[in-house]
């Protein structure tokens, strides 16, 4: 019974953190792709997208109200800030907290503790310049309901995250699949040495895949705080759940994270009618563990460097 | 002046030596072979070549050029494709995809070079929307040396491409081998497979314990005891 009720505002909810989670999971997906990494900073790369798309629409819009084409724009502009601001961060992560260490062929360790440091100071100089309360972005677009699907009120929050998500999915699997970095990210993820051999700079090729990476989870940073507002701590529970997202779907596969981002979304969204809210994150940390357990390759399987 | 040069060449895996004073040389339009046990050095030479090892001292020097210290992609980039020990095919891009691969500095249009590698090995045209992985151990023989002449390479630095293939497949590489040379391509042979690289190739080297104990062209290199002993005999089991 319960299941059925609200059962389809539920599934749209679930859509919609299941797109921000795609875009957050591949960029999980992609760096450990080519370095066996798993960048445990990427939370703060999505936390960099959410505050350079809120000061960019704060220094543009301000205290305007926009409509129409004009909204479409500013949510353009807003996506486009979060995804630079992201890629920027991810581009310097890579370059002060990984490459080093790569350079001196460092224990796995090492890069975990990196990633961890990395992380902390981000975040707390976030926390310190930027304050401990979430900043509301500008809203260019209203809260109310646009339409109704079976019943479900439908904001148009849902439809801008998923008309968003669906173009940056279709363009990354696009890259991954048929453009020279796609090829050079895939040839690297199977084999660095030999890619090496085939005239692939690899150092670019990491370096190139921690931005595109980026530029998806600060887009999705700048989307998560339309909505929740931007804070020095809000990439932390998006991004577990996003990596959760990568392990699902098999990390280091592409269409693998963004299958594994639509799942997670919802199955911690659907039970909602059932249970407490305060259930959500422990469903999806409990998929987490039970994925770990028993079936750590994900649900598509851990194929390196392959785009499905 | 030589295509390669190799000048008293040492290279170490961290305090252990496992190249010690090679020289060596290959000349443009040449086949040369390198001969040695398991464990000589023959990989170590040719992965210092390009670029993949670097060199403790002496010198690696490329049309002139000393290349010890450049980076493999750039080391590709002067002229040096390499068909690496075990082949390593992309196990998860197709046939064509490993081509273009082996393309991925030369911009334009790659279609009359994959052509030509499926003329060499028209088994690779059949299958060429198959992932590499799922090819035998001669077709990914095939495609590694294919892969590695896409990017037009002026030496080409195999390494025992007859391992664990059938005589007939063999055979049938070091014919390949041979038409790659006749249009235009200078190559550095790596083999424990003696008695055919020595039919093949101008001349030849015997590296043992990371430094060269032998050297001379490859017909008298073939007719000497000590090679027939020690490397003939051995190859029989092969
Ligand atoms: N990565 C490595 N780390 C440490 N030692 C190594 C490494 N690679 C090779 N060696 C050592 O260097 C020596 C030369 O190895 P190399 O692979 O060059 O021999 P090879 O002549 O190619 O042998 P094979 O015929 O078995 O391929 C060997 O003693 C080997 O154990
Ligand atoms: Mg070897």
């Amino acid at each position: 019974m319960c299941f059925t009720q609200n059962f389809w505002s539920l599934l749209i909810s679930g859509l919609a953190d299941g797109f921000l989670y795609a875009l957050i999971a591949l960029g999980y997906t992609l760096v450990y792709g080519v370095l066996q990494l798993i960048n445990f900073a990427h939370s703060e790369v999505f936390m960099s997208g959410g505050f350079a798309g809120y000061f960019v629409l704060q220094a543009t819009l301000g205290s305007h109200t926009t409509s129409g084409w004009g909204s479409v724009g500013y949510v353009a502009l807003g996506i486009a800030a979060g995804a630079a601001g992201g890629g920027v961060v991810a581009f310097l992560l890579e370059r002060v907290a990984y490459r080093p260490l790569r350079r001196r062929k460092a224990p796995r360790l090492a890069f975990l503790i990196s990633a961890i440091g990395a992380s902390y100071f981000l975040y707390n100089i976030a926390g310190k310049e930027f304050g401990h309360n979430a900043l509301e972005i500008p809203a260019p677009f209203t809260n109310l309901p646009w339409f109704s699907i079976f019943g479900a009120p439908v904001q148009a929050y849902y439809v801008v995250i998923a008309i968003a998500a669906i173009s940056m999915l279709l363009l990354v699997d696009r890259v991954v699949s048929s453009t020279k970095l796609g090829k050079g990210i895939r040839a690297v993820a199977q084999d660095a040495e030999t890619a090496s051999l085939m005239g692939v700079n690899i150092n670019r090729i990491i370096s190139q895949t921690f931005v595109l990476g980026g530029l998806l989870g600060g887009a999705a940073g700048f989307l998560f705080g339309l909505n929740a507002g931007v804070v020095y701590t809000m990439g932390f529970t998006p991004a577990l759940k996003a990596f959760t997202a990568a392990v699902l779907g098999g990390i280091g596969n592409v269409r693998g994270a963004m299958l594994g981002g639509l799942v997670l979304g919802i199955a911690e969204n659907l039970p909602m009618g059932c249970v407490q809210t305060a259930w959500r994150d422990v469903i999806a940390y409990g998929i987490l563990a039970i994925v770990l357990l028993f079936r750590p390759t994900g649900i598509l399987g851990e194929r390196l460097g392959r785009a499905a | 002046m030589s295509l390669l040069q190799l000048v008293d060449l040492e290279v170490r895996y961290g305090a252990i030596p496992a190249l010690r004073g090679v020289n060596l040389s290959v000349e443009t339009g040449e086949i040369v072979t390198l001969l040695g046990a398991n464990g000589a050095g023959k990989t170590t030479t040719l992965r210092t070549i390009s670029g993949l090892q670097h060199p403790a001292s002496g010198r690696v020097l490329f049309e002139g050029r000393a290349i010890g210290d450049v980076a493999p992609h750039d080391v590709l980039a002067l002229g040096v494709g390499h068909v690496p020990e075990g082949r390593r095919i992309f196990p998860q891009m197709s046939v064509l995809e490993n081509l273009e691969m082996g393309a991925y500095r030369r911009r334009g249009n790659l279609r009359e070079d994959v052509e030509h590698v499926f003329s060499l090995f028209p088994v690779l045209g059949q299958r060429r929307r198959q992932e590499g992985g799922t090819l035998s151990g001669g077709e990914q023989q095939m495609l590694a040396i294919g892969r590695a002449l896409m990017s037009h390479p002026r030496l080409l630095l195999l390494d025992e491409p007859s391992m664990g293939l059938a005589p007939l497949v063999v055979k049938a590489i070091f014919e390949i081998i041979a038409r790659i040379r006749s249009q235009g391509t200078t190559i550095l042979l790596v083999e424990q497979n003696a008695t055919q690289a020595l039919q093949l190739a101008d001349r030849g080297y015997v590296l043992e314990n990371g430094e060269i104990v032998m050297s001379g062209a490859a017909t008298d290199l073939l007719g000497d005891p000590r090679i027939r002993a020690a490397y003939l005999g051995e190859t029989a089991a092969h």
